[in-house]
């Protein structure tokens, strides 16, 4: 007992133990609250988004079905399971840190960071489609067939959520390119890993946005033609 | 002493470190939901398409939520803050549409 204490000791003096916690594990604790209190700011952040999808596609319901006949489905449907490997990965990568195994913490951290970036590619993809089609809301846009007015409202907001995420996704890749090198240098143990935990976090909200914009965006009035 | 003992006892229930098979089979059913989402956006079910697609989103963030971000481990205050987002973000759009989906009701615009 006395021996674990001192380690416990050791390791708490080691990793950065902030005078106003008892312990390592109440501050994982704080950390951990303080990170759902900022995802849910994060929340409403969105949400105002998602309110304002939801009264225009009230209102212009017949042309959001139309404009989402423009979405790729296929890349769609990819990216989709490209993030959600991401986020096993990312799991994967909190499991090793508080199992204190460094190398495949490593690893992990950089497959997510790959997956991030083949979302981030695969989404570029997709810009580059709909603005070679001038379906960029602006003077230049040019839509073709009835509708014309929602569908701008339908890729303005297109642009913005999905711009919101993308912007979010380089966050987080830049989030664990910093933890890689902490890992690397050794700066996480079982007993303090609380940065892999709350990037993890946040990476998986960030997976969970996606997980509504994909049907939201890329599915609705897919049936009608 | 004591006041040590009880530090270790939380750091314990909170360190659950959830089993490798948990997190395969978490993301085998997030992809099986994503392909049946897909899928079913092709048939035609009405209003009902929004309600399913949306309902998957529902449960697949839930896993998410519950398993990937350790949810269901964490400490009762963890998911008092994410029901109160929640529960804010329903305020935000139900009060709204409120407005919205009931201005046809007057007659006038």
């Amino acid at each position: 007992m006395a021996e674990t204490s001192t380690a416990k000791a050791h390791a708490s003096a080691a990793h950065g133990l902030q005078h106003q916690f008892d312990s390592l594990g109440q501050q994982k604790d704080a950390s951990t609250l303080g990170m759902w209190v900022f995802l849910v700011t994060e929340i409403l952040f969105f949400g105002g988004l998602f309110l304002a999808y939801t009264i225009y596609r009230w209102q212009y319901a017949r042309g959001f079905a139309l404009a989402s006949h423009h979405m790729d489905i296929l890349l769609g449907t990819v990216n989709t399971a490209v993030l959600i490997c991401s986020s096993l990965t990312m799991a994967m990568a909190v499991h090793s840190a508080a199992l204190g195994r460094r190398k495949p913490l490593m690893g992990f951290l950089v497959a997510t960071m790959l997956l991030g970036a083949a979302f981030l590619g695969i989404k570029a993809v997709e810009y580059t489609e709909h603005i070679r089609h001038h379906l960029f809301p602006g003077p230049g846009f040019h839509y073709p067939g009835p509708d014309a007015r929602s569908a701008e409202i339908f890729f303005s907001l297109y642009f913005a959520m999905t711009g919101l995420h993308a912007l979010h996704m380089i966050i987080g890749i830049g989030l664990l390119s910093v933890l890689f090198v902490l890992a690397r240098r050794g700066r996480f143990i079982p007993e303090y890993y609380s940065p892999v935990e709350i990037c993890g976090l946040y990476w998986h909200f960030v997976d969970i946005v996606w997980i509504f914009l994909f049907p939201l965006l890329y599915l609705i009035g897919r049936h009608l033609k | 002493m004591s006041r040590q003992s009880t530090a270790d006892s939380q750091q314990a229930e909170t360190e659950h470190v959830v089993p490798v098979p948990v997190y395969v089979a978490i993301f085998v059913a997030l992809l099986v939901l994503t392909a049946t989402t897909t899928a079913v956006a092709f048939v035609d079910l009405g209003p009902w398409n929004t309600v399913v697609a949306l309902g998957i989103a529902v449960v697949k963030a839930s896993l998410v939520v519950l398993f990937f971000m350790h949810l269901k481990y964490s400490p009762l205050l963890d998911r008092t803050v994410l029901l109160g987002g929640l529960f804010w973000l329903a305020i935000m759009i139900g009060l709204t549409l409120t407005d919205f989906a009931t201005r046809g009701w007057m007659g006038g615009q």
